[in-house]
């Protein structure tokens, strides 16, 4: 079991960042006052789009930039609904969701059947040789830190810079950034768009390199999972990295654990992720008063410029 | 090929297909198949079915596009209209849920003149058996179930003959000694698919062991490549699965390490890893049945195929693979083609060293239909059981 520890600790990395970067996303359009409940089915979407960009091209990054784009196209359309159309939140993520999966799965057909070519372990040069950290942090996907750095990224808009302010203030009280001169109709869309294009690169994330393939329905609830570790992580960056290396953790750890012949069922251990996810989350958000401080007061309510 | 729900025009002539489809069951093997006729006008023309071929539909429990269990149905559908040609005329209906669902389904393939109609989904048993009950003319073909009727009979397929083989290229190719299983669901058929498998391996390796972890799942490749690396992180080298996708044998390649296809050949998803792949080919079962129908030979039964019958083969067979292990291969396959060979014979112990069948007592299918145990060599026990 030591020995394969810093193999964990790498797999933890690799099966949270999916879910890291589609919940960062969701955090974006959450706090500008949007639940896309979509998140599932754009997932998908840009999971089919990368897949079919990268399968064609032969590059992982240009399957990346479908899938932001499939994702950010899908948010932008849910967008203009809820935000201009007035539809409700909860109904138009839903019926989003089940879309995507539909949709995904009618353009995937072709795509059932391939393959990508040279899937190879990604590891740095030097780093990667060292002794425990080499296989432990350094022989992962450039994604796996880039997802760090979009958590750090996030952190830094939202608290650091005006227009984090600005989008802060749009989910917390959007009559008074209107009032201000702020736009908050266009304000919203661009959170949820940028949200989108996030949750599309985890999709393609998924579909390029986690799982190299393309099978309908694939995301399997992911998409919902990141919904939850948004709202479990009190809509905080840092609170959401952790919360997705967590749960991918626990994912690993009941694998390694059936793996090294542990006597548990394995029906108990399946739950086990998503049980230590929101007990930890949970406790760490004890505080009511520290969620009320955090939750987007403006969360799923339209905004009327004219009212 | 035609999709049939979103053509049912027959809809208000169903007295008139169902008339059809007697006549169709009783007389069918004498008419001449009307060749230059067009699907369309056919099915426009219920009238016309009776002189044409024989219509046969089938039930699919996911979408052809799964690559694996309804994808290799479908082939075989395909093998079978190519063997019969103009004889018969096929249809399917994809994605059909277990349940109330598929009882419709069923009632309205028959009454759109359907002469044989297959389910391949365990739950459609039950639903199957009442559409039987209601349309005596209609012959059904139920894939994995254990319930027949005088039109209903069941079919399936000894996979476990393909999980052995694969467990003798496993065993003379793994250099850790560990293989690795990542298993779908802890049910009796899959236990009995990582037992033959391990004492596949064990016949040319007497010191493998095996790791099973279980994803509870048929289908979920980010899980089953989850399942998969940790196996490989334990330290095992050559990796076999029970579920659907091809993701555990990519895991494989990515790590360099060796994978085996299931269901299908798949040695283009691992060129390197990749090492033989066990399949399933329904064909020659179809072919049967078809015949059956036209020659008016058919009865209800059950039939249980393998190796022998050509339902089950171990494919796509890997240079990599020493000769002498693709020897022990094809010495089973001529074993169990000839009958000469059979794997569950005693004396085959559990991994808690209990005598589960005596020396020289072959294990019928009764005894193959319940296996709750891991016999010697696999690690843990099976969830659920104790």
């Amino acid at each position: 079991m030591t020995d394969s520890l810093p193999l964990l600790f790498a797999a933890t990395l690799s099966a949270g960042t999916v879910l890291a970067i589609a919940s960062l996303g969701l955090l974006i359009n959450e706090r500008a006052g949007v639940i896309n409940l979509g998140a599932e089915g754009m997932m998908l979407v840009a999971a089919v789009a990368g897949f079919a960009t990268a399968f064609h091209t032969g590059s992982d990054w240009l399957g990346f930039g479908a899938g932001a784009l499939a994702g950010a196209a899908m948010a932008a359309a849910f967008g203009v609904l809820v935000i201009w159309l007035d539809t409700n939140q909860i109904a138009t993520g839903l019926a989003a969701s089940l879309f995507g999966g539909g949709f995904s799965a009618f353009v995937g057909i072709g795509y059932v059947q391939e393959h990508l070519r040279d899937r190879a372990q990604h590891a740095w040069p030097v780093l990667g040789d060292l002794p425990v950290l080499g296989p432990a942090l350094f022989r992962q996907h450039p994604m796996v830190y880039l997802a760090m750095l979009l958590a750090l990224g996030i952190w830094y808009f939202l608290y650091r810079s005006r227009a984090g302010l600005v989008l802060r203030a749009v989910g917390e009280s959007p009559a008074a950034a209107h009032a201000l001169g702020y736009r908050v109709r266009r304000i919203r869309l661009a959170a949820v768009i940028a949200g989108g294009a996030l949750c599309g690169v985890a999709g393609a994330y998924l579909s390029v390199v986690y799982t190299p393939l393309w099978a309908e329905g694939m995301v399997a609830g992911r998409g919902w999972i990141a919904l939850a570790l948004t709202t479990f992580a009190t809509w905080r960056p840092a609170r959401v990295l952790l919360g997705a290396y967590l749960f991918g953790g626990v994912t690993m750890l009941q694998f390694h654990l059936q793996a090294a012949g542990v006597q548990v069922a394995s029906q108990w251990l399946t739950m086990l992720p998503y049980l230590a996810t929101i007990a930890v989350l949970a406790l760490l958000s004890r505080n009511p008063a520290w969620i009320r401080a955090n939750m987007p007061a403006a969360l799923g309510k339209p905004f009327h410029p004219g009212d | 090929m035609k999709h049939l729900p979103r053509r049912s025009v027959l809809a208000g002539a169903g007295c008139g297909a169902l008339a059809a489809a007697l006549l169709l069951s009783a007389c069918g093997k004498k008419e001449e198949p009307a060749a230059t006729a067009p699907a369309a006008t056919a099915a426009a023309a219920p009238a016309s079915a009776a002189s044409g071929p024989l219509k046969v539909a089938f039930a699919y429990i996911g979408p052809v596009g799964d690559a694996g269990w309804t994808f290799a149905h479908d082939r075989a559908r395909k093998a079978m209209e190519k063997e019969l040609g103009t004889q018969v005329q096929t249809s399917i209906v994809e994605k059909v849920p277990e349940g109330a669902d598929a009882e419709r389904v069923f009632r309205d393939l028959a009454a759109q003149g359907n002469a044989l109609v297959f389910g391949t989904s365990f739950g459609y048993m039950e639903p199957m058996l009442k559409a039987a009950a209601d349309n005596p003319g209609v012959k059904f073909e139920h894939a994995t179930g254990y319930k027949t009727a005088a039109n209903l009979r069941t079919y399936d397929s000894r996979t476990y003959e393909g999980a052995y083989l694969a467990g003798i290229v496993a065993g003379g190719m793994t250099k850790t000694g560990k293989l690795g299983v990542v298993g779908s669901v802890p049910i009796p058929e899959v236990v009995r698919n990582i037992d033959s498998f391990t004492l596949g391996a064990l016949s040319v390796n007497p010191n493998v062991t095996v790791k099973i972890v279980w994803v509870n799942e048929w289908y979920n490749p980010p899980k089953e490549t989850e399942g998969a690396q940790s196996l490989i992180d334990g330290g095992a080298d050559v990796l076999f699965q029970n579920t659907d996708s091809s993701a555990v044998l990519q895991t494989a390649e990515k790590n360099g390490r060796y994978g085996l296809g299931w269901d299908s050949d798949m040695s283009a998803y691992g060129p390197k890893a990749h090492l033989a792949s066990a399949v399933i080919d329904w064909s020659p079962y179809y072919i049967k049945s078809v015949k059956d129908v036209l020659a008016g030979t058919w009865q209800t039964g059950r039939s249980w195929w393998g190796v022998k019958e050509g339902a089950i083969d171990l494919v796509a067979i890997s240079d990599k693979v020493p000769a002498e292990v693709k020897a022990k291969v094809d010495q089973a396959k001529q074993g169990l083609k000839d009958g000469s060979f059979v794997i569950w014979k005693g004396p085959i112990a559990n991994n808690k060293g209990e005598v589960v069948l005596p020396a020289g007592k072959t294990a019928d299918d009764m005894f193959l239909g319940g296996i709750k145990f891991y016999v010697k060599g696999v690690e843990g026990h099976v969830p659920g059981a104790q």
